[in-house]
């Protein structure tokens, strides 16, 4: 009978979920910048500082993630 | 611990931790307890040294013709000018030209010592630097707009009434009060700092992990010269994080300021 130790912290379980969201998020951002440039170049640059705006923002997300992670480290 | 000398012995402190952001004091040489003096507070000053001599002799015999140094320093004020000031904030953004490309130079510095050899920690990874950056921006956001509206409760009442029906009112309030001067000043400190702590975290698990396993097994070997090169990838990648965490904050700060200075919503 052979018996594991499975040891380490749930949080990077939990983490992984946590980055699913994010991660959707940026792909429907840049799909949308690469979509509208297709059908449209000229605005690429008009939209640009959009596209990294909405990147940061949504990618805060996944990084409030990493910092709670610290953050509440050991504490739950 | 490992950040000021890595060394190749048989206990590689493996998983790197939280500790390994704390360095030893250099004034009382090596201890652990000190953090009034130490790698990161060099690299803060190296930075503003950096940056304002660079300006300084860069600017000092302006020529029609630039030579190199005018040209860098022209050509990133002209960037952040045209490309982040006058395009986020419109005309009037040429008044918050300054601020902001000095932000995004000292910035963008504090980050490139994140993998620069021998410096190899950014500052920014301590959430002390990007949190009193992005006070200053709150605070300057909030003036501005306060100067804009003609005090500091009509620019409240611009930032927190939208135009809706009254009904409405009491579940949009909380919601602009909470996204506008809640989460703003957080999200952009925790952003920056988040993105540099990760990024050192990263190229640690992999640089000790290459020395943890080669240690661990000679057979592994093959498996550390694989972990080495890829964190000469993911230093090309932390490359480009830090030119655009740089860029996000600077153009983050120019739309906040921008929202404030708005005469509609």
């Amino acid at each position: 009978m052979l018996s594991a130790d499975v040891v380490g912290s749930t949080a990077a379980i939990g983490y992984g979920l946590a980055a699913i969201g994010p991660g959707i998020g940026v792909g429907l951002v840049f799909s949308a910048y690469i979509q509208s440039t297709a059908r449209q170049p000229e605005s690429s640059r008009l939209t640009l500082p959009y596209v990294w705006i909405g990147f940061a923002v949504i990618e805060a997300l996944a990084l409030l993630g990493i910092a709670f992670g610290f953050i509440w480290q050991g504490q739950l | 611990m490992t950040g000021q000398s890595i060394v190749l012995a048989a206990d590689v402190p493996f998983p790197p931790s939280v500790e390994d952001f704390y360095l030893p004091s250099i004034l009382p040489w090596g201890t652990h307890d000190s953090y009034w003096f130490t790698k990161i507070t060099v690299l803060l000053w190296l930075a503003v040294a950096i940056l304002i001599v660079y300006f300084l002799v860069s600017y000092r015999k302006p020529q029609l013709v630039p030579t190199k140094k005018q040209w860098l320093a022209e050509s990133i004020y002209g960037f952040v000018r045209n490309n982040i000031s006058v395009e986020m904030i419109g005309p009037r953004g040429v008044q918050f030209a300054p601020y902001l490309t000095t932000l995004f130079c000292f910035i963008l510095l504090m980050n490139l010592f994140g993998i620069v050899p021998f410096l190899q920690i950014s500052p920014n990874s301590h959430i002390a630097f990007p949190a009193v950056l992005a006070v200053i921006s709150y605070v300057m956001f909030i003036y501005v707009g306060a100067k804009h509206h003609g005090g500091f409760f009509k620019y409240m009442r611009f930032a927190l009434v939208p135009p809706a029906p009254w009904f409405i009112l009491p579940l949009l309030i909380p919601i602009e009060f909470f996204s506008t001067f809640m989460v703003r000043p957080f999200s952009l400190a925790v952003r920056l700092f988040a993105n540099m702590f990760a990024g050192h975290m990263l190229l640690l698990v992999f640089t000790l992990g290459g020395f943890a396993m080669i240690s661990a097994n000679a057979w592994f070997t093959p498996f550390s010269i694989v972990s080495w090169v890829l964190t000469i990838a993911l230093t090309f990648l932390e490359f480009l994080v830090i030119c655009l965490q740089a860029y996000v904050f600077t153009v983050l700060t120019a739309s906040y300021v921008q929202g404030a200075i708005a005469d509609e919503h």
